[in-house]
């Protein structure tokens, strides 16, 4: 089983948010990155626990620059095979997907794995964009995966439910929590990814569509308004006249 | 230019976000003396597709091939996109829910055009068309200009309050050609959670708990409550990943993210990873006996307190709230 997971690289969950040159680009100065926990704990791990199983060979595919390597080596020690860096700077969905549907098309891949969402940019949308460029099938927001043969099973989250759906290799699914256990790269893992192919290619040179203008940060919050805990017939008067909530 | 607006129907049904999706397609039409027009796929009522005047679209396409009855991202694809050709839409809008997740990109590279996911208003045209978006897990928002000519827009629940007028649409019948390999992925089996609870990503009143709870056992404060507003159940991760409630309650920067009206959090200490699933919310109550809590810093209105005592007070002065 031949499997492409693609990887991205966003600031750690705990990041404070902030901007430079008159709020147009985001400061990196500081922020600590990782991997894309839906990349690194759901479709890496699944990928890799399929190839346990199964044979075969993890590639995971990252477009970025030099300084993603950090984050490629991880993945490699939580048990990819090889890796592929799209040397270029990531600067639309569109522009990646393109990047990615190349590297697909030049591999041969039964499984096409993404996350769900990248939690710096949350567009939710590689997967079918990708998907769309080579035809296949896309099963979103996908929760199980199992593999049979040529067909695979699997769960993809709906409001207020779920349903279960079998496609036949290759497609492309994007994948969040349920799909696999977080695993912790050990030091044999580590040792190896040393060692282990990581292949840097050009970008195909198009435009991308889409470009961020401007970023804004929230309105600060006001002071919280304390309400006596012996006191909730006020809390509910002020959900009802102050905030309108109810 | 003409918009199109992919009016979801569920179980033959139109949801709360068909109608924000619809009248943001009416809205933005109007903003560029225009007119919008409906794509319905699937069964649907005529009188619910005629309906969907009232929120501001003139037509409404519906695609009800019977082999169109359940979802499919491909041929969805297709069909959205050949009624965007035949209407001329130079804007094509969805909701940016779980079907929504699955079209948008495929719809956007079928189109050739620009998208932007997730948008929370209309477009700003003050120089050239940009969207405005949450960003970093709702810690900032961004400004997105499309540069092409067509464009895809997905909105996210809850961001705007659908006003109903009085129009009425005329419901005319769509067909795409579609091929078998259209229909690419097999239904098994479907399975949905009963339909008197509004599924969290959609809810406008929700009720959360945390650790603090201590037990599963203890939740039955927390759904008198919950069922006493006609809330949805939500729980941070460490209560699901234990088992206390299911994974689809999970919210937070892992788990689903929301945008209610009113949010109610109890005995959850407000880690920055659950107030990135939270941070959209209109108003949110926080309930914690710690009155350090980092939670208190993002609320509206606050009660330091025990749970245990607090929430069911609250319960009782909701209901004499709601008797009177
Ligand atoms: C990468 C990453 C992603 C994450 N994603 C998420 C996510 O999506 N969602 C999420 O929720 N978490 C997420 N987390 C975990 C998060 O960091 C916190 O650990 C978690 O939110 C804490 O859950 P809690 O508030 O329920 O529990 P605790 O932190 O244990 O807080 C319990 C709170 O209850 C209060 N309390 C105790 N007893 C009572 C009582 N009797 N009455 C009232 N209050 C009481 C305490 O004062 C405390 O504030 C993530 C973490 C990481 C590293
Ligand atoms: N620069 C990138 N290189 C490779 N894969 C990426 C990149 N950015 C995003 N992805 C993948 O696409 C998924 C969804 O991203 P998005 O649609 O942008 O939220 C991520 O979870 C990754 O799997």
């Amino acid at each position: 089983m031949n499997i492409l997971v693609c990887i991205s690289k966003v600031p750690d969950t705990t990041t404070k948010i902030s901007f430079t040159d008159n709020n147009s680009k985001f400061n990196e100065a500081g922020v600590q990155f990782i991997l894309n926990p839906y990349d690194e704990w759901y479709a890496l791990v699944r990928a890799v626990e399929i190839r346990e199983s199964l044979g075969g060979e993890v590639t995971v595919l990252n477009v970025g620059r030099a300084d993603n390597e950090q984050i490629i080596r991880k993945a490699l020690a939580i048990g990819a095979d090889k890796a592929i860096r799209v040397d270029a700077d990531p600067a639309d969905a569109f522009y990646v997907a393109r990047q990615i549907a190349e590297q697909a098309r030049a591999g041969s891949y039964e499984m096409i794995l993404l996350g769900k969402e990248t939690i710096d940019y949350n567009g939710s949308i590689l997967g079918g964009m990708v998907a769309e460029l080579l035809d296949l099938p896309y099963i979103s927001l996908a929760s199980h995966l199992d593999v049979e043969g040529q067909t695979a099973t699997l769960t993809r989250d709906i409001e207020g439910g779920k349903e279960v759906l079998q496609v036949t290799m290759p497609f492309v699914a994007s994948a969040q929590k349920g799909m696999a256990e977080a695993r912790i790269p050990n030091m044999r893992g580590i040792m190896m990814s040393k060692s282990k192919p990581l292949n840097v290619v050009p970008p195909v040179d198009i435009a991308p569509p889409t470009r961020i203008e401007a970023y804004q940060l929230p309105p600060e919050k006001g002071q919280v308004k304390l309400i006596a805990p012996d006191n909730m017939e006020e809390l509910v008067r002020l959900l009802h006249e102050e905030a309108k909530a109810i | 230019m003409a918009v199109l607006v992919y009016a979801e129907f569920v179980d033959g049904k139109p949801k709360k976000s068909t109608f924000e999706a619809v009248y943001y397609a009416a809205q933005l039409a109007k903003q560029f003396q225009t007119s919008a027009v409906a794509l319905t796929i699937g069964p649907a009522d005529a009188a619910d597709l005629a309906a969907l005047g009232q929120y501001g679209v003139e037509k409404v396409l519906h695609a009800s091939e019977a082999k169109l009855e359940q979802f499919q991202s491909k041929a969805y694809t297709k069909v959205i996109a050949a009624a965007a050709d035949a209407q001329s839409a130079d804007v094509v809008v969805l909701t940016h829910n779980s079907n929504g997740k699955a079209l948008a990109g495929r719809v956007a590279v079928r189109l050739e055009a620009g998208l932007v996911s997730g948008a929370i208003a209309l477009p700003d045209t003050a120089a050239g068309f940009t969207l405005r978006k949450p960003v970093f897990s709702g810690k900032a928002f961004a400004q997105i200009s499309i540069q092409t000519g067509r464009k895809v827009i997905s909105v996210n629940p809850n961001s705007l309050k659908p006003e109903a007028g009085s129009g009425s649409a005329t419901v005319e019948a769509f067909q795409a050609a579609l091929q078998d390999s259209d229909f690419d992925a097999k239904l098994v089996k479907r399975e949905t959670m009963s339909t008197d609870v509004v599924p969290l990503p959609e809810a406008e009143l929700v009720v959360s708990a945390g650790r603090g709870m201590k037990g599963p056992e203890n939740w039955g404060i927390i759904e008198e409550l919950a069922t006493t507003l006609g809330a949805t159940t939500a729980c941070s991760r460490p209560v699901a990943d234990t088992g206390w409630r299911p994974h689809h309650e999970h919210v937070g920067q892992t788990g689903v993210a929301i945008k209610p009206n009113l949010y109610i959090a109890i005995g959850i200490s407000g880690a920055i990873q659950h107030l990135a699933g939270v941070n959209q919310s209109k108003t949110i109550v926080v309930i914690n006996k710690d009155s350090e809590a980092p939670f208190f810093k993002a609320a509206d209105y606050g009660v330091v307190g025990d749970a245990f005592e607090v929430v069911p007070k609250l319960t009782e002065a909701l209901k004499s709230f709601k008797n009177s």
